[in-house]
């Protein structure tokens, strides 16, 4: 034992060569395809930038994300990108990455403090009308919703929800929200609440889920109860998009998330030959529908 | 002469087991990454594992008495929530910061004595078993956090209890200090104190210690009043941390974290047998282990599994031992 010790400790104080310079990226969670497809983005532009891209998951735990940023600052890379879990609780992070002058870029979601060279994100509220108009148009100004609400307190499914909301009641006053659950951007959950609602709820003409997990569970709920209701969703994942064009769900608010990861690094590269902006610079992504007019 | 020095040497790999893991993993950290010696680095460790530390040296004693606790991660939301309205209810009342600080901690304290309290007379007066009471109050406590906090978060609207959660008194985290200053009251406590054997031999056998006269009920439930006064502590320390509290986001998956500490430090999950510096140094091997991970860059989605091997390592040397 104690010559196993011995070994590795010399072997320790030796120590590898340090590694070149690199970009880190904190995701709030690997777990969904939005954020997995933001991270392949990201990759594909460090890629083409020459630059080490080190991705961490903070698995949606805000005191995980913290320790990854603070692991980040100490692996000395020279921009940090954080899509942060919490506004708040990812203050003190980004305040170390800055007392250590490593700049911070935001992406998707905002951070309430310290200081931020960009915030690269889609605007939520917009997607959130988006979809509304979209629904009000389909049911003809009047019908009966229901509203699938991603993990209470996030940024995304309040912005969301306010838009959509807000559109609704503003130019589309026939149709009424009769449901509103959360199933915390869960594609299981997405499905058991939809079935639950099928029960309470006889009439029901549409659904908006805020994201497309949600939505695809409740695509799976609705075929099993043979009634015909259309789905909105929002992200434009993979399998959202192939649903869409299978006529599942009615439309999906593609929110690039690619184009998201492939603008933090070109930002985080370009921060590595110039210097920050002097206060946060937003940078917007453009929103889209994805529909398919050949559905009925 | 022979079976005395194995019975010997076996006391000393019990003891010395999880702090040679450590050891071991903590040089070949070292080899992986250029980084991790760095004394800021090791700093970094030391406060990041110090929130489920100090939660993990309370869960020891209910582990040692037989017990579990699953509810503690919610608790920790549902205390710190209450802390924080606390603290800014005080900020508003005109009260001095220093007050104001005071308050919350106090009321931290209070609240975390007052929920585990509530867990062990659920257990030990409702006779429940206590898998099922803390699931169910694990479920409790988070609600009330959402409902209080309307599923966002407790934001602090004082200066001095934000910079105290970033201090670092003679170059340490405030954190780390409290962790082993616990750490040092909470081993003394159950090494040399009555209540300490007292919850050792309910553990070991509930009945035979019913007999010896012992009040296992009693015994029961100050571990529980336990593990919620070191929630307490805990949950103020994570609200200074992040100068906030999320209803939804603080505290996640802290109950097994923290029990899994206890494990690798080599507590019997069995109950009856464990060491509370065991438990710091098992706070502190998954804290060594997340670091090392994202120092030597491995998928993230290969990390749990990591975890999962050292775990199940931990329980099947303890197998072997017994």
């Amino acid at each position: 034992m104690s010559r196993v010790l011995v070994v590795l400790t010399s072997l320790a104080l030796a120590g590898p060569a340090l590694a070149k310079d690199a970009i880190g990226l904190s995701v709030s969670t690997l777990n969904n395809p939005f954020f997995v497809t933001l991270r392949d983005g990201a990759k594909a532009a460090a890629a083409k930038a020459g630059v080490d891209l080190v991705v961490l998951d903070a698995q949606d735990k805000v005191d995980k994300q913290v320790a990854d940023i603070e692991d980040l600052v100490q692996r000395k890379v020279k921009v940090v990108l954080v899509n942060p879990t919490d506004a708040a609780a990812v203050v003190p992070a980004i305040e170390r990455a800055n007392a250590a002058k490593i700049p911070v870029i935001t992406v998707d979601r905002a951070a309430s403090g310290g200081k931020v060279a960009y915030h690269i994100a889609s605007d939520n509220v917009a997607g959130g009308k988006l979809a509304a108009d979209f629904l009000c148009k389909l049911l003809g100004g009047k019908g009966n919703v229901v509203e699938l609400e991603g993990i209470p307190g996030s940024s995304a499914a309040r912005d969301r929800g306010k838009g959509f909301n807000d559109e609704l009641k503003a130019r589309c006053k026939g149709v009424t929200v009769v449901a509103r659950q959360t199933a915390n951007f869960d594609r299981g959950q997405g499905l058991s609440v939809m079935e639950n609602v099928l029960q309470a709820q006889r009439a029901i003409d549409a659904v908006f889920a805020h994201n497309d997990e949600m939505a695809l569970g409740a695509v799976q709920a609705i075929q099993a109860s043979g009634r015909p209701i259309k789905v909105v969703g929002f992200d434009a994942t993979d399998d959202a998009v192939k649903a869409v064009n299978a006529c599942k769900m009615a439309a999906t608010v593609a929110q690039q998330p690619a184009e998201m990861g492939r603008l933090a690094v070109e930002k985080a590269a370009a921060l590595l030959k110039g210097t920050a902006p002097a206060k946060t610079e937003f940078i917007p992504v453009a929103l889209k529908l994805v529909s398919n007019a050949s559905c009925k | 002469m022979n079976a005395v020095l194995q019975g010997f040497r076996r006391i000393e790999k019990e003891r010395y087991a999880a702090f040679a893991a450590l050891a071991i993993l903590s040089i070949l950290s070292a080899i992986l990454s250029p980084f991790f010696l760095q004394p800021q680095n090791l700093l970094n460790i030391v406060r990041q594992v110090s929130y489920t530390g100090i939660i993990a040296l309370g869960m020891t004693f209910v582990i040692v008495s037989g017990g579990i606790d699953l509810s503690v991660g919610s608790m920790a939301a549902f205390v710190g929530s209450l802390a924080v309205i606390t603290l800014n209810a005080s900020v508003n009342a005109g009260l001095p910061e220093w007050v104001a600080v005071a308050a919350a901690v106090v009321c931290a304290v209070l609240v975390g004595v007052a929920c585990g309290l509530a867990n062990g007379v659920l257990v030990t007066k409702g006779r429940i078993a206590p898998f099922i009471v803390t699931l169910g109050t694990m479920a409790l406590f988070r609600s009330l956090s959402l409902y209080m906090g309307n599923a966002g978060e407790f934001r602090s609207e004082s200066m001095v209890f934000g910079e105290l959660g970033s201090s670092a008194p003679l170059g340490v985290p405030l954190p780390a200090f409290i962790l082993i200053g616990l750490a040092g009251a909470l081993s003394f406590v159950f090494t040399r104190t009555r209540y300490g054997r007292y919850v050792r031999a309910v553990g070991s056998n509930a009945r035979v210690a019913r007999y010896s006269a012992i009040d296992v009920d009693t015994t029961r439930l100050l571990a529980y009043a336990l593990v919620g006064l070191m929630v307490g502590v805990s949950a103020v320390l994570i609200a200074m941390r992040f100068n906030s509290v999320g209803s939804s986001t603080v505290g996640i998956n802290y109950e097994l974290d923290a029990i899994a500490a206890v494990i690798i430090g080599g507590t019997s999950m069995a109950g009856g047998r464990g060491t509370v510096w065991g438990t710091v140094v098992g706070a502190i091997t998954l804290g060594v282990i997340n670091n090392m991970l994202n120092m030597v860059g491995i998928s993230p989605y290969l990390q749990g599994t990591v975890k999962g091997l050292v775990i199940i390592g931990a329980v099947f040397i303890q197998r072997q031992r017994q």
